[in-house]
């Protein structure tokens, strides 16, 4: 039994990689996943990669940012110590717009940061993933889940067929935990 | 994806789109009509001002539009561009017909109460500043603020100002034109540049000019109070106006079979646009009312006062929840901006929406309380048959415009392949 655990094909060329992706797709060979250096147009489209949900995550943020700081500035303002302002009701609707509307935008910046270092494990300070260092540069890499997708020679040769400069047989998954 | 589009096809004006817009003139011309023979003339003339105004702005629009992607060199919009700069064609004569409403009723008198009630010669528009005697001492017209602005506030020094706007706006807007045109027939960056520079020389003349034009023409009706918000939030109103009527016509171009090129990806784009500045809509006309309202000073306070009488006070959170609410709501999502039909209706209701912003701006300091008892008769049917009439001369003039275009897309563009190819 084969110790390989990924198989990744390194392209050097957007176009080729879409190639390189038909051609898996065609011979029925899943993709694990795609790495390049930049973003492609209409490439998560091709993988059937499901519409971010950030946006609402970002929603949700805002909704809790607005009511946050709406019923703080209710309760210091009007319930714990109404002040006469230039003579305005305590409860001077108007002048808590512009709070309540920056701390909406605050709580969805800081929220769908959060949300984001969540979703890809991307804290500070911790080691980034990486299946392919050259991925960050000048390659186009597409990794193959190598268990269950047998043989792995004819994913080799489907692989330089479609444009692969460099196939790699890995036997861990990622290459920079340290 | 199909790139392989003719360009070579014009628009023909004609058919329903034609019918339609002629009898959408009748129906204004009725609307005028019924105004002036009912004894209803400060109104109708209210009403003039106000669709001629709108119909200018959006034709403004146009121009800022196209100057706005020269500058920023923007490719995605290279497809759509016609569209613009068939409304930079027909603002010379949406600007002839403006300034021929205000000279009218500068010049135009009728019977009715001054500011101290005294029954005396009035002027159809700008009743305020522009009546007889208002500057002479011991005049029953006499009014100390409006003397003290009067070098600036005259009718000669007004009319000059409002044709150096119009004028210099129109001449631009047909330079580019023009140029767009030539680079059709010649191809080459050597239009695309003279395009450019000619886009920075008008946003610095529109940028210091566009608040003076709405002072002026808006501002001015109300000249015991002023607002330096007032400018921007106009501009605010224009630019959200014009981007609602340039959407609408892609859409319905496109339905009707021309220009194809125009994708989802395109009015996509155009929705942001849309939904972005109604909310910086929302930013300037916050900003006017919250100060004003914090401050109270009576001076300013008198600009809410009017649109707080029980009849306007309906429509003036109608127009905050139109203006701001709905397209809030209808546009925030993705899904929503690429379904035509609900960025239809938004366009829609946008374009309903800034002509009540600037009824709610021109009605309480021209006919005010006086117009209607209740909150459901100071809208008159006469100012809804004068907007569709008004709007129906646009789309006639758009249609023609744009029927003179041999091509509806800059087909020698630099950056036409990559609008053709936009995709976000």
């Amino acid at each position: 039994m084969s110790t390989t655990k990924y198989i990744l094909g390194l392209f050097a060329d957007p176009d080729e990689l879409m190639h390189g992706i038909d051609t898996l797709q065609k011979n029925s060979v899943p993709i694990y996943d795609v790495y390049t250096p930049m973003p492609i147009h209409g490439i998560e489209k091709k993988l059937g990669i499901k519409d971010s949900r950030l946006g609402y995550a970002a929603f949700m943020f805002g909704c809790l940012g607005g009511t946050t700081i709406f019923s703080m500035a209710y309760f210091m303002l009007v319930q714990d110590w109404p002040m006469n302002i230039g003579g305005k009701p305590a409860f001077a609707v108007p002048d808590f717009v512009p709070i309540t509307f920056e701390w909406t935008v605050l709580f969805t910046a800081f929220g769908m940061v959060l949300t984001f270092f969540y979703a890809t494990h991307l804290f500070p300070g911790r080691t980034p993933r990486v299946m392919e260092l050259r991925a960050t540069d000048d390659r186009f890499v597409i990794a193959i889940d190598a268990k269950g997708n047998i043989p792995h020679e004819d994913i080799t040769n489907l692989l330089k067929e479609s444009g692969a400069v460099e196939v790699k047989h890995n036997d861990r998954k990622y290459v920079s935990y340290e | 994806m199909n790139t392989s589009h003719s360009f070579d096809g014009q628009f023909e004006f004609k058919g329903r789109a034609k019918t339609w817009s002629l009898i959408m003139i009748l129906v204004g011309v009725v609307g005028l009509l019924a105004g002036f023979l009912t004894g209803n003339g400060e109104r109708t003339f209210a009403d003039l001002l106000l669709n001629g105004y709108y119909i200018s702005c959006v034709c403004i629009c146009g121009i800022f539009f196209c100057a706005v992607q020269y500058v920023a060199q923007a490719g995605w919009s290279t497809a759509v561009l016609r569209v613009p700069q068939a409304f930079a064609k027909v603002l010379p004569y949406a600007g002839l017909i403006l300034l021929a409403i205000i000279v009218a009723g500068l010049f135009l008198t009728h019977q009715g109460p001054n500011e101290e009630g005294k029954i005396t010669e009035l002027p159809y528009l700008y009743k305020l500043w522009a009546l007889k005697g208002v500057t002479l001492k011991g005049n029953e017209n006499y009014d100390a603020i409006i003397t003290a602005k009067s070098g600036y506030l005259n009718k000669t020094f007004f009319l000059t100002r409002l044709v150096i706007y119009l004028g210099s706006y129109a001449l631009i807007g047909r330079m580019l034109v023009k140029y767009s045109q030539n680079e059709d027939d010649l191809g080459g960056m050597f239009n695309y540049n003279k395009s450019f520079k000619m886009s920075v020389l008008f946003l610095l003349i529109f940028g210091f000019t566009v608040p003076l034009f709405a002072f002026d023409t808006i501002m001015s009706l109300e000249a015991h109070w002023f607002s330096t918000m007032f400018g921007w939030y106009n501009f605010a109103a224009l630019w959200v106006s014009g981007l609602s009527v340039i959407t609408l016509s892609l859409i319905l171009l496109r339905k009707a079979g021309y220009m194809q090129w125009v994708t989802d990806d395109h009015l996509h784009n155009l929705g942001q646009l849309m939904f972005g500045f109604s909310v910086f809509w929302t930013y300037l006309w916050f900003a006017q009312f919250l100060l004003t309202w914090y401050a109270n000073i009576p001076e300013e306070s008198a600009y809410f006062y009017r649109r707080w009488e029980p009849q306007f006070k309906p429509w003036f959170w109608l127009n905050i929840v139109i203006n701001f609410l709905a397209p809030l709501l209808t546009l925030m999502s993705r899904d929503s901006k690429r379904k035509v039909a609900v960025l239809q209706v938004a366009c829609v209701i946008l374009i309903c929406g800034h002509w009540l912003d600037y009824w709610q701006m021109i009605m309480p300091g021209t006919i005010g309380v006086s117009g209607g008892t209740e909150w459901y008769n100071i809208l008159s049917p006469i100012d809804i048959a004068v907007f569709v009439g008004f709007a129906g001369l646009f789309v006639l003039m758009f249609g023609t415009a744009l029927s003179k275009f041999k091509s509806l897309i800059p087909k020698k563009h630099p950056l036409l392949e990559e609008s053709l190819h936009h995709h976000i």
